[in-house]
């Protein structure tokens, strides 16, 4: 039986703890410039600079986010428990009336509300930019964006928290958090796209776009990608018949999924 | 006034527990009651189990075998919530959170045992940290983390503390000012399960304890039990002027005599007079090893020896100038029989 005053107690103390650190202030201070810099600069490669189109400033924060966010939420989460083991406090903790499911889940919660405040301070400031450029609907897609970028955040704090509970010690869950980034980051999509050439499409071709979804980082690239027509044609995936991939129900679906799975391989390995 | 512990029940209950961690059995069929109201001690050597016993008492660790109970309800499975609203623990080495301040800390563990908050600040002042209360724990000493670790175990009034390690990093005035609070809580009933290295500490505080070898419970009782069981000698140490020394020895010498003790092969009835002061033990008689030291003579005897030995030095009078009657302590209990125990 989850009692929920006991994890709100973890999550709030995790989430002071965090701020106090200074390490919201220090995460929303990235966001806001890098996303600030690539909504001016993202153009440069076409020769213009400045603010183009909505979509076109959203398809250059997805890149921003894919790289930032996923490598964020690895640092943030990737000690939560072997932190806590290694310094000796998991023993007071769970000697006291708490549940270990109760102590991870508070642990999670408090750390994705730490890192969720991080980023939307972050990306407010574009916000604010877009909606005065483009009007207040812009603020409609935007805020889509970002919460996806909030999803696709808790999806790889999930994975980090899987590994801090994993790992014996913390060098190891730092190994695995960096491991991680770069497979599900850089190299997954290489995996896939090497696969599809290598057998020229002829084997399995049909289920490789949903091989996307094994990938949260995909998953959030493509509930951007399809969302916005303009940015559709930026990508050239407008004539690829992904029905069921752009159903955003499915994305969703698959985004959520990938934040309890890992907590909930967590929760399992964690129990003594 | 100490609570009658056999008169009361018991407050924790361990029957065949055991614990293996792969091929290595880290506790072997431990059966143990300590009684409510008890100051129980748990010494071992290194590896001998303790942390092992200790963890799998909080639930910490599930048992590869028995049960244990504390207040009668089994610590694993569904009782483990209920079990730990009793209970406060103060682990070896305190770790705690360096960005919250004292108060925050048990605000925090407040809330989690479902105690008032308006508990912490007294918690806070009966361990001495009230000055201390807003700073952040990162600019706490060791012994005042350590003390901060206490006043969380004590929220909630407990009604069994464990205990390990208590005193590490605490200094003199903290060290007595937390025995004081323990003597306290024990008049008020409270069951504490004590580990400590410094064997002198829990010589006079514990009711009971056990001794731990390779995971197994190889001696328990009170420590007056416990000497009584191992048969170690009592140390008489004799103040002397130098030139009444060797008939000191002699003296001694005779009670093998009169004992009628023929054991100690290679032991002489005389000593090695003139030889200097402070030298190794020297002389076997009656079971007793005498030794030189600056200040006379020291004596290891028997129990049932002592009224002969007190009775062969008195001829000396005057010019034995003091004498002093020291029983083995938890320590000599402890190294001098942990050969034996282990065997």
């Amino acid at each position: 039986m989850i009692e929920a005053r006991q994890v709100l107690a973890v999550a709030a103390k995790e989430f002071r703890d965090r701020l106090r650190n200074r390490w919201v202030l220090a995460v929303a201070l990235v966001f806001a410039v890098f996303s600030l810099v690539i909504t001016y600069a993202g153009g440069a490669q076409q020769g213009a600079v400045g603010l183009r189109s909505l979509e076109f400033t959203i398809a250059s924060l997805v890149s921003l986010v894919i790289y930032l966010v996923p490598l964020i939420a690895l640092l943030l989460g990737f000690d939560a428990i072997v932190g806590e083991r290694e310094r000796g406090s998991l023993d007071l903790l769970l000697a006291l009336p708490l549940t270990r499911t109760e102590l991870l889940l508070g642990k999670y919660l408090g750390l994705a509300g730490a890192l969720a405040l991080a980023m939307l301070a972050g990306l407010a400031l574009v916000g604010g930019v877009l909606a005065r450029r483009f009007g207040g609907d812009a603020l409609y897609h935007y805020g889509g964006f970002v919460l996806s970028a909030v999803l696709l955040g808790l999806a790889f704090l999930s994975l980090a928290v899987l590994m801090s509970v994993l790992a014996r010690d913390r060098t190891r869950a730092s190994g695995l958090a960096i491991v991680s980034w770069f497979f599900f980051v850089l190299v997954f999509d290489l995996l896939l796209l090497g696969a599809l050439v290598g057998t020229g499409g002829h084997y399995g071709g049909e289920i490789f776009p949903y091989l996307l979804l094994l990938n949260p980082a995909d998953v959030f690239r493509i509930l951007n990608v399809f969302s916005l027509d303009e940015v559709r044609n930026i990508h050239g995936v407008a004539g690829i018949a992904l029905q069921v991939l752009g159903d955003i129900r499915v994305l969703g679906a698959a985004m959520l999924a990938w934040i309890v799975a890992p907590l909930a391989l967590a929760n399992w390995r964690f129990k003594p | 006034m100490r609570a009658d512990a056999s008169m009361l029940g018991a407050a924790i209950s361990l029957r065949g527990v055991g614990k293996r961690f792969g091929a290595v059995l880290a506790v072997d069929g431990v059966d143990l009651d300590i009684r409510r109201g008890e100051v129980f001690g748990l010494i071992g050597h290194n590896g001998a189990g303790k942390s092992t016993l200790f963890k799998m008492m909080l639930g910490l660790l599930p048992p590869s075998a028995g049960t244990l109970r504390v207040a009668g309800v089994p610590v694993a499975g569904g009782g483990a919530r209920a079990v730990r609203r009793t209970i406060g623990y103060l682990p070896e080495n305190v770790a705690l959170w360096d960005n919250l301040s004292g108060l925050e800390t048990l605000r925090f563990f407040a809330r989690l045992k479902a105690v008032p908050a308006s508990e912490c600040a007294p918690a806070l002042a009966k361990v001495g940290l009230e000055a201390a209360a807003q700073r952040p724990v990162r600019e706490y000493s060791k012994g005042m983390r350590q003390r901060l670790g206490f006043a969380q175990a004590l929220l909630g009034r407990p009604q069994v503390l464990f205990l390990d390690e208590p005193t590490t990093g605490l200094d003199p005035q903290a060290i007595r000012a937390f025995w004081d609070t323990l003597s306290a809580l024990r008049d008020q009933g409270v069951t504490m399960v004590l580990s400590s290295h410094i064997l002198a500490e829990l010589q006079h505080r514990v009711d009971r304890l056990a001794v731990l070898v390779a995971g197994r419970v190889q001696a328990l009782g009170s420590v007056e039990q416990l000497r009584e069981e191992r048969g170690l000698p009592l140390t008489v140490s004799l103040r002397l002027a130098a030139g009444d020394v060797p008939e000191a020895e002699r003296a001694l010498a005779a009670v093998r005599a009169a004992a009628g003790d023929a054991a100690a092969p290679g032991a002489g009835a005389s000593t090695t007079p003139g030889r200097n002061a402070a030298s190794g033990p020297h002389a076997v008689a009656a079971g007793l090893v005498v030794e030189r030291t600056a200040e006379g003579l020291r004596v290891r005897c028997p129990r049932p020896v002592k009224v002969a030995v007190l009775q062969a030095l008195a001829p000396l009078g005057p010019r034995l100038l003091d004498v002093q009657i020291a029983e083995p302590s938890l320590e000599d209990l402890f190294f001098g029989s942990s050969e034996r125990w282990s065997r």
